[in-house]
């Protein structure tokens, strides 16, 4: 066993045995995203490098520590990405992080989540053992898919040490295009191309505009810039905004004055009753702040199928959209399998463990 | 290694069928509940017939309703409940349990809603999986994975083994295409996992419930995803003198930034099985063809296609064939989409394995199981899915030979072995079953092992779904562990290693 893991396994021995909560962390730049931090740090960074990374094999293992930066850099020299495009929010971002995490960025409606493009996971259980679920290849469907769960679990069952990731070719070009329209209009458009064989990669629309990004082969972003019209933006300026909106430092996202909400919703819930001030994924994902009381707002988007979120801003209310009983009543025997005594970041994800 | 034929019914099992069928009785119509051994017989087995097992009853509720009240009625009883949907799988999943019921989940068979805006479709578990594209083809839409069975499979089926096809390496398995599901946990609870929006909160339980093959909830509805079906395809057929010149084909043209629709590969003994069969058009004098599809709009057809063509040269394909019309492009394909059936014409019996290791290994894999074909004197025709590196190496043989089966699913297991030390898996889409619980040993160690069971305790406290399926106990891989060891050292001593 590397000294950077048996390091990291004594310090989950020593915590279970006295019983003393521990949280996996590596930048700590998604420490907002939780329910509460307990437990004492458990600092991935030093357990960090990439394992394994073949351009033809479509796949790169890291260990958990490994900077989300060092990884984009290293398939960005082979041409290649990460299809899900993690926001970092900031530089420290590690690769573990952002799988304990599971958010995905603008191009998550067209090509799929973070979870989409986990093929394996390592993880340090309570136990001191090191479990390997999935793996390296495209296809297995032996054992539950242990790796995808792990994928949004906030180190609530354990801690990752590595992930093995599906990448892609970066597409050959990419052009953004911006319609000056209401929102209405917007979600109109957008699911009018959903239901066509269209390049387009993301879509957002925000205070006047609607801005698509194509990717693709240049004579298909031809044909398609033709088919949709609106105005070519430049390159770098387009480039510059969808990566300001992956890491929300648009403006938008900086006043935490107003609780910020973040609504998951089927792409085609009205409108006028989710009243989305910042709209992505084709309409499935949506932006807003409102001071309104909370269960107000999770009402409304019980309503409209989906469910709420209290993203950043004043806490008034717990930040994840409560569970059906059936469902906590799961997530509570899970914990309990993986982690008996409750020493992996308690109350992150739900209250109470 | 068994094949279990109807044992002699003890009074104890008549006792509990007699409990059951009371139980049942007040549930479901007698249409839909068979108890007499004639009429349970077709659900004996999958499509792994080695495997058989007669089941205490079958049941087949029409309604959502009636699914959850057999779950209480079994859950009160402590009958095992084996789902079923078409009977398709390869693995043995659906080998009923002798103490037990098989839950068919054929006649929920409607489609509820196609929603040409959203793109979605929610569908009853029986619907099968070519029905979905039918039925979505009026708006220019379809569901993406194919597998071979596509014509009879079911959806829920599909959920069940997270089931793959020839598209996957660009669209992606059953678990990326399905949006959410509801269902009930063995005491009846209702869970609905995922849904139309695509984000839901706590841990990814949809991600658990795809590919569990019936062990931890009966699934009554799937959301699933629906795309745009390309406005073109085109496939180029190349033939390579070598196999492993084939295997670096297929890393040539992903290294090229390509990532092709389909990319399937087959060896000569598939070619001249197929061939005469199916009039594929298939280069007989290869050592092994690939098929590499492109779809989307005519111009990254065109563009796409050129490239690949490129790349195969490059990497020394002495033909290449490039589908002029949808009718070629179909023919082409015919030989690989039949390559099964095919398996069972020149052969009594095949066993379809169904590994996945990395690309690179293709080569290596080959000759691998070129050896394996003397060590067990059985023959053996590959079809990959190459892109993938998912491997159906089709083991031929006779089950009225003496000695054949076996020696067919050692040749399974060692091909299964060989998966996992090449860095893969032992399976790749047809899921663990009751075939591979063996396999499962060597692929995972105990501990990981248990934490299956911790998740099947989970979501089924009692252990009544599917029970004995996918996860080995500890004395099961003993067990495995010893008749590995006795059969190479006693049963085929003669044999040659390598």
């Amino acid at each position: 066993m590397e000294a950077t893991l048996a390091r990291l396994r004594e310090r989950i021995a020593a915590a279970v045995a006295a019983r003393t909560p521990l949280r996996p962390r590596g930048g700590g730049t998604k420490d907002f995203y939780a329910e509460t931090l307990a437990g004492d740090v458990l600092d991935t960074r030093e357990h960090h490098g990439i394992l394994a990374y073949e351009p033809s094999e479509l796949v790169i293992t890291a260990r958990c520590g490994t900077p989300l930066a060092e990884i984009e850099d290293a398939l960005a020299r082979q041409g290649q990405f990460l299809p899900f495009e993690p926001p970092a929010f900031g530089g420290e971002a590690t690769i573990g992080g952002v799988i304990a995490a599971g958010l995905s960025g603008p191009r998550r409606a067209s090509v799929g989540a973070a979870r989409d493009f986990v093929l394996g996971a390592h993880l340090l259980d309570a136990h001191g053992d090191v479990l390997r679920f999935g793996g390296q290849v495209m296809k297995n469907v032996a054992g539950f898919d242990v790796a995808r769960l792990l994928c949004g679990s906030l180190g609530v069952l354990g801690l990752i040490t590595q992930v093995s990731l599906k990448v892609l070719p970066r597409p050959r070009e990419e052009i953004s295009l911006r319609f000056e329209c209401g929102a209405v209009q917007a979600l109109t458009m957008f699911q009018r191309w959903r239901a066509q064989p269209l390049p387009v990669s993301a879509t957002c629309w925000h205070d006047g505009a609607a801005v698509a990004r194509l990717s693709g082969s240049s004579s298909a972003l031809r044909t398609a810039c033709a088919a949709l019209g609106g105005t070519p933006m430049n390159e770098a300026d387009a480039r510059a905004w969808w990566s300001s909106l992956r890491e929300q430092t648009l403006d938008f996202f900086r006043n935490d004055e107003t609780p910020l909400w973040r609504l998951s919703l089927p792409a085609t819930a009205s409108l006028d009753r989710s009243g989305g001030e910042l709209i992505e994924w084709s309409g499935a994902l949506r932006w807003l702040r409102s001071d309104a009381p909370a269960r107000e707002i999770r009402a409304l988007a019980d309503a409209l199928g989906g469910t709420a979120m209290l993203w950043r801003g004043a806490r008034s209310a717990s930040m994840f959209h409560p569970l059906a009983e059936v469902q906590r009543e799961l997530h509570r025997r899970l914990k309990r399998q993986f982690d008996p005594h409750g020493v992996f970041s308690p109350g992150r994800m739900n209250e109470g463990w | 290694m068994s094949r279990n034929d109807a044992s002699p019914q003890s009074d104890a099992a008549d006792a509990r069928r007699a409990e059951l069928r009371r139980a049942l009785a007040g549930v479901l119509p007698p249409s839909c509940l068979l108890f007499d051994a004639e009429q349970t017989a077709p659900f004996e087995c999958d499509g792994l017939s080695a495997f058989r097992q007669a089941p205490l009853a079958v049941a087949l509720p029409q309604t959502e309703a009636q699914v959850r009240e057999v779950l209480h009625s079994c859950r009160r009883l402590n009958v095992p409940v084996v789902a079923r949907g078409a009977g398709t799988g390869l693995s043995g999943g659906a080998m009923p349990s002798a103490d037990g019921l098989v839950l068919s989940l054929a006649k929920l068979n409607r489609i509820l809603d196609i929603d040409p805006v959203a793109c979605t479709a929610r569908v009853e578990p029986g619907v099968r999986n070519l029905a979905v594209s039918d039925a979505a083809a009026a708006f220019g839409l379809y569901y993406a994975p194919d597998p071979s069975s596509q014509i009879a499979c079911s959806i829920g089926g599909n959920v069940a083994e997270n089931s793959g096809g020839v598209h996957c390496l660009k669209y992606g398995l059953t678990v990326h295409n399905v949006l959410g599901v509801r269902g009930y946990t063995i005491d009846g609870e209702e869970v609905v996992l995922g849904g139309a929006a695509l984000d839901t909160p706590g841990l990814d339980l949809l991600a658990l419930a795809i590919g569990s093959e019936g062990l931890l909830m009966i699934v009554t509805e799937v959301t699933l995803r629906l795309i745009p079906k390309p406005k073109v395809a085109q496939v180029v057929m190349a033939s390579f003198d070598d196999v492993v010149k084939a295997g670096d084909a297929i890393a040539a043209i992903i290294a090229a930034g390509i990532i092709p629709a389909g990319l399937e590969m087959m060896d000569r003994k598939a070619t001249a099985a197929v061939e005469p069969f199916v009039r594929a058009g298939y280069d007989l004098g290869a050592a092994a063809i690939l098929l590499a599809e492109s779809d989307g709009t005519a111009e990254e057809v065109g563009d796409e296609i050129a490239g690949i063509e490129r790349v195969l040269q490059a990497a020394g394909a002495t033909r290449c064939t490039v589908s002029r019309s949808e009718a070629e492009r179909l023919r082409f394909w015919s030989g690989r989409k039949n390559a099964f059936p095919a398996a069972g014409r020149v052969s009594p019996d095949y066993y379809c394995m169904d590994g996945t290791i990395p690309r690179k290994h293709l080569g290596h894999m080959l000759r691998a199981i070129e050896a394996m074909e003397r060590k067990y004197a059985l023959r053996c025709m590959n079809v990959f899915h190459a892109g993938d590196g998912n491997l159906h190496p089709l083991i031929l043989f006779d089950a009225h030979r003496e000695g054949e089966w076996d020696r067919a699913d050692r040749f399974g297991a060692d091909i299964l072995e060989l998966c996992v030390e090449l860095g893969g898996t032992i399976t790749g889409e047809h899921g663990v079953g009751i075939e591979k619980i063996g396999s499962m040993c060597v692929q995972f160690a105990a501990t990981e092992r248990e934490v299956f069971f911790g998740i099947k305790r989970a979501f089924d406290p009692a252990g009544l779904l599917n029970p004995g399926k996918a996860i080995p106990t500890l004395a099961r891989c003993a067990e495995y562990g010893r008749m590995h060891v006795h059969d190479g050292q006693l049963a085929f001593a003669e044999l040659p290693r390598f």
